[in-house]
């Protein structure tokens, strides 16, 4: 089958890239354009470790169709920090140690950011619901949680 | 050896940032999956769509015949280990270890792999494997261990024999202390439960994966998550016949593991698909596959039978646990029988346990491998107990702990025993002493419960290399794939011991060919054994350090001291020197004889088990069966906490796997003996909003034996949770579960017999 030629904008950077009609977004970020940081963990959406964002929405890139992104604007993992300049949330993160193996991290990490834009004074439920989509076999969610919430203090206090 | 003491301590007890952290928040950091090489094609496995049938042909011409396929591989390319002669690499039978890699004789469950295709992409290896003609004899299939150990059952292996008769008990272990009748002669109060657990799965969120390059000399060199890049290498030679010296296993970062990650399923198989099409090859799982045909742990039936004095004395104790293996022997039956009553002074002790194969994927080992499902049995009989003699239930195991230098009954002596104070630690949290509302609004109850639990923890075989650069910084190179957090300890007690800042210490893991033999990242061992080989190795660099300083200062080395990074003259008598720091000796290292670094290779000794105490409080919602964990606390003597943001993660992450298993977790099989819920939606494991914050109360009771004071952490936690819920359940409701999960349908059946009952 031919390829299909794609327009996007990912992390800020215009796009293009060919894929098969049947690629979901996950394959084609990982295999077709080596943005290995988002990982696979189901394929069926229901771990969060694939999350992007699509035109600024939390999405499981394994459920959308790598053409359907023709058009639209893609956030992952690798353009969360700017420059050497960790996200708040990327530091947080590493100073709480709020992940073990990791694998998980960078989907927490885009679905905690897309919580915070959405909402920057989170209840501790309020941030356990945002996650809710986010599997972490290893910590328990315990760090993972006090850490976005002290972001999103930090991320405050900062604005004010 | 000097045991290091809390208060002079920059670094060991720092939260520190671990040396891998930046590449894990930023998507850099590589796992299997990520590693991609020129050339590569791909690797997909065809799997039986039947639970038990003989393989009476495999045809693969037509897979050959399609346009993109570079090779295909079955069971005649691994190499067999007959069934009649064992071959042991550690605790893994290879007879065993080959049938699960690729059927041989039989298909043993829905999803055994039968042969893999090798293909230019990965959806053309997949239609590949669909033009495989596979000719079955379909036989009768046995899912659950009642019903394969009925006399009329399938039996899966004729070879396996039990009481002289052909059975699908593969195996036996017992563990006896003192005479089993007297002791219950002795007894005031006896209980005897029957308890159920289903088979759980380890639930990882990183697939199996791995890339393998088999060169034209013969050579290959192999990526893949593992707990142990060595047992990757040792394992793939074996069922590959490839020398071991002629294969690299380089350790990928690992997304979780919790034991399935200690034996292999892809690599060996990839490994033959590289060297017949002479191109590398990526094989990743599918979730659908991990499910299947990796793992999980085993489900259990178990009796436990404890019997006391009026006082709380318990005088005996009985276990039999049967364990689910999966289709070939290896349940883990050393947790259970081991385990379940270790905590405990008990003068009369028979524990047996029985490995039952059926037709599932072969159980690999889980965190605290079978001791949970043992704990469970025996905490929620305690609970009972100390219900029936009027006892406190903290109070009861209190009055009954083990002892330093008492004997278990699986045969260890215990040089340290810290049962008492992980349950004082309790006695004495704000938690246990806070009143519960016990019915806080219509249709909800609310209930507490406690339960302790054992892990043997290990030492083993471990090397460390630690080097100096020119510049004067430190690099660390140990053998163990990281699970969570270990590089982090490392870098603190290296900087530590050292005197230099933390930065200035990177520590890698290191492939088969650039360090020393180490053995599985498991156990519990990682952090207690490469804290000790990386002691051990940098004593020996600051040996170094004192003969250049020597040297340099025409002095004996005997009268050089090292402290706060740098060596100084012993005393006036020694010379008035001024003092030459690391980085300075590093600096002349050329001109004072040669590059400064050393290696230990070491089979560690010395771990002391692990002993944990737990109270969880439970809300239930009457009418639609959900049980809810509110609080949470969870005490544990680690001896020292190395990294403690990582000794708590070991212990919170472990607590939610055992809700998990309390609550929600069950592998479901239809009629046709095919796994119904192979998905993390049907499958459910906890979710950030189902818990809460996990309190973890960190003992400190420094284990003599280990430079640092080190005990192993990771698997203590995950043996009290079963039975602390199930004891918090029954608080609320007044019904006892003897069986798990505690899911709603279960939930509202029982409250359903009662009411009826009522």
């Amino acid at each position: 089958m031919a390829k299909v030629h794609v327009t996007t904008t990912i992390n800020g950077e215009p796009t293009e890239f060919l894929c098969e009609p049947q690629q979901s977004l996950l394959d084609a970020l990982r295999n077709n354009l080596g943005l290995t940081g988002t990982k696979e963990g189901c394929g069926t959406g229901d771990c969060g470790a694939c999350s992007i964002t699509l035109d600024g929405r939390l999405t499981c890139s394994c459920l959308v169709l790598a053409v359907e992104a023709d058009g639209h604007s893609i956030g992952t993992i690798e353009g969360m920090a700017q420059g050497d300049k960790l996200h708040p949330l990327q530091r947080k993160f590493l100073e709480m140690a709020a992940l073990q193996c990791g694998i998980c991290t960078p989907g927490v990490l885009i679905a905690a950011r897309a919580l915070l834009e959405k909402n920057p004074n989170p209840t501790e439920t309020e941030v356990r619901f945002g996650l809710a989509g986010n599997l972490c076999r290893c910590t328990g969610y315990d760090k993972i949680v006090r850490a976005v919430m002290d972001t999103a203090a930090e991320m405050r206090e900062t604005a004010s | 050896m000097n045991v290091i003491t809390p208060t002079e301590n920059k670094w060991i007890g720092a939260r520190t940032v671990r040396p891998d952290g930046a590449d894990k928040v930023t998507g850099r950091a590589a796992y299997a999956a990520d590693t991609t090489m020129p050339g590569m094609i791909w690797g997909k496995v065809l799997r039986s769509p039947h639970a038990h049938a003989i393989i009476k042909s495999i045809d693969t011409s037509k897979a050959e015949a399609l346009p993109g396929v570079k090779a295909v591989v079955t069971a005649k390319d691994i190499v067999d280990f007959p069934v009649d002669k064992s071959v042991m690499l550690g605790i893994q039978d290879m007879r065993w270890m080959c049938r699960n890699v690729m059927a041989r004789e039989k298909a043993l469950f829905h999803g055994h792999p039968i042969a893999a295709v090798a293909a230019t992409t990965e959806a053309t290896a997949a239609e590949a494997c669909k033009l495989i003609e596979v000719e079955y004899e379909v036989l009768p299939h046995v899912i659950e261990i009642e019903d394969a150990i009925k006399p009329d059952a399938p039996i899966l292996h004729d070879f396996l024999k039990h009481e002289g008769k052909p059975s699908n008990i593969a195996g036996t272990m017992v563990a006896k202390l003192g005479d089993i009748e007297q002791g219950f002669a002795e007894a005031d109060v006896v209980i005897e439960r029957t308890f159920r657990t289903r088979p759980v799965h380890q639930g990882y969120i990183e697939p199996q994966a791995c890339t393998v390059s088999y060169a034209p000399d013969g050579r290959a060199t192999i990526w893949s998550s593992s707990q142990g890049q060595f047992m990757v290498r040792a394992m793939t030679s074996l069922l590959t016949g490839v020398p071991q010296s002629n294969i690299r296993a380089i350790p990928a970062e690992i997304g979780g593991g919790f034991g399935a990650k200690t034996i292999i399923y892809l690599e060996p198989v990839a490994l033959l698909l590289s060297k017949k099409s002479g191109r590398p090859v990526k094989m990743v799982m599918s979730r659908d596959e991990v499910m299947r045909a990796t793992g999980p742990t085993s489900g259990s039936f178990s009796t436990v039978k404890i019997g006391a004095k009026k006082d709380g004395t318990i005088v005996a104790a009985q276990g039999t646990f049967y364990l689910q293996a999966g289709c070939l022997p290896g349940s883990p039956l050393r947790g259970p029988v081991g385990c379940s009553f270790a905590p405990y002074a008990i003068p009369h002790v028979l524990s047996v346990g029985y490995d039952v194969v059926s037709n599932r994927s072969k159980v690999a080992a889980y965190r605290a491998p079978g001791a949970p499902l043992g704990a469970y049995a025996t905490e929620c009989v305690l609970d009972e107990l100390a219900e029936k003699l009027g006892i406190d239930p903290l109070e009861l195991r209190h009055r009954n702990s083990a002892k330093t230098g008492m004997k278990a009954a699986y045969g260890a002596t215990f040089n340290q025993v810290t049962f008492e104070e992980t349950i004082e630690a309790i006695q004495n949290h704000e938690h246990y002493k806070s009143p519960l509302e016990k019915n806080p609004r219509p249709g909800i109850k609310r209930g507490r419960g406690v339960a302790s639990g054992f892990w043997y923890n290990a030492g083993g075989e471990s090397s460390a290399q630690v080097n100096l650069t020119e510049d004067g910084n430190v690099v660390v190179t140990t053998g163990h794939p990281d699970v969570g957090g270990s590089r982090a300890s490392i870098a603190n007690v290296t900087a530590e011991l050292l005197g230099v800042e933390h930065d200035r210490v990177s520590v890698i893991i290191g492939d088969t060919a650039s360090i020393g033999f180490s053995n599985l990242t498991g156990g519990s061992r990682v952090t207690f054994a490469s804290a000790m080989v990386v002691t051990q190795s940098v004593e020996k660099v600051i040996g170094q350090l004192k003969e250049r300083a020597a040297k340099i200062w025409k002095i004996d080395p005997e009268a050089v001291i090292y402290e706060n990074g740098a060596c100084r003259p012993a005393g006036p008598n020694a010379g008035q020197f001024p003092p030459l720091a690391l980085k300075d000796l590093a600096a002349k290292a050329n001109e004072t004889g040669g590059p400064i670094g050393a290696g230990v290779q070491l089979n560690t000794q010395g771990a002391d088990p692990g002993f944990a105490t737990h109270v969880v409080d439970v809300e239930v919602d009457v009418d639609l069966g959900i049980v809810r964990v509110l609080r949470y606390t969870a005490a544990q003597d680690v001896g020292r906490a190395l990294h403690p943001s990582y000794v708590e993660g070991q212990i919170q992450g472990g607590v939610v796997q055992g809700i998990g298993w309390a609550l929600s977790e069950e592998y479901l099989y239809d009629r046709q003996g095919r796994l119904d819920n192979a998905n993390f939606l049907d499958y459910r494991m906890p979710v950030c909003s189902d818990v809460p914050m996990i309190e973890a109360v960190v003992l400190e009771i420094p284990n003599p034996r280990h430079p640092q004071g080190v005990k192993g952490v990771g698997e203590a936690p995950i043996v009290p949770p079963l039975a602390a819920i199930a004891n918090a359940v029954y608080d609320a409701l007044g019904r006892r579960f003897y069986s798990l999960p505690m899911s709603p349908p279960k939930v509202t059946e029982v409250m359903d017999m009662k009411l009826a009952a009522e």
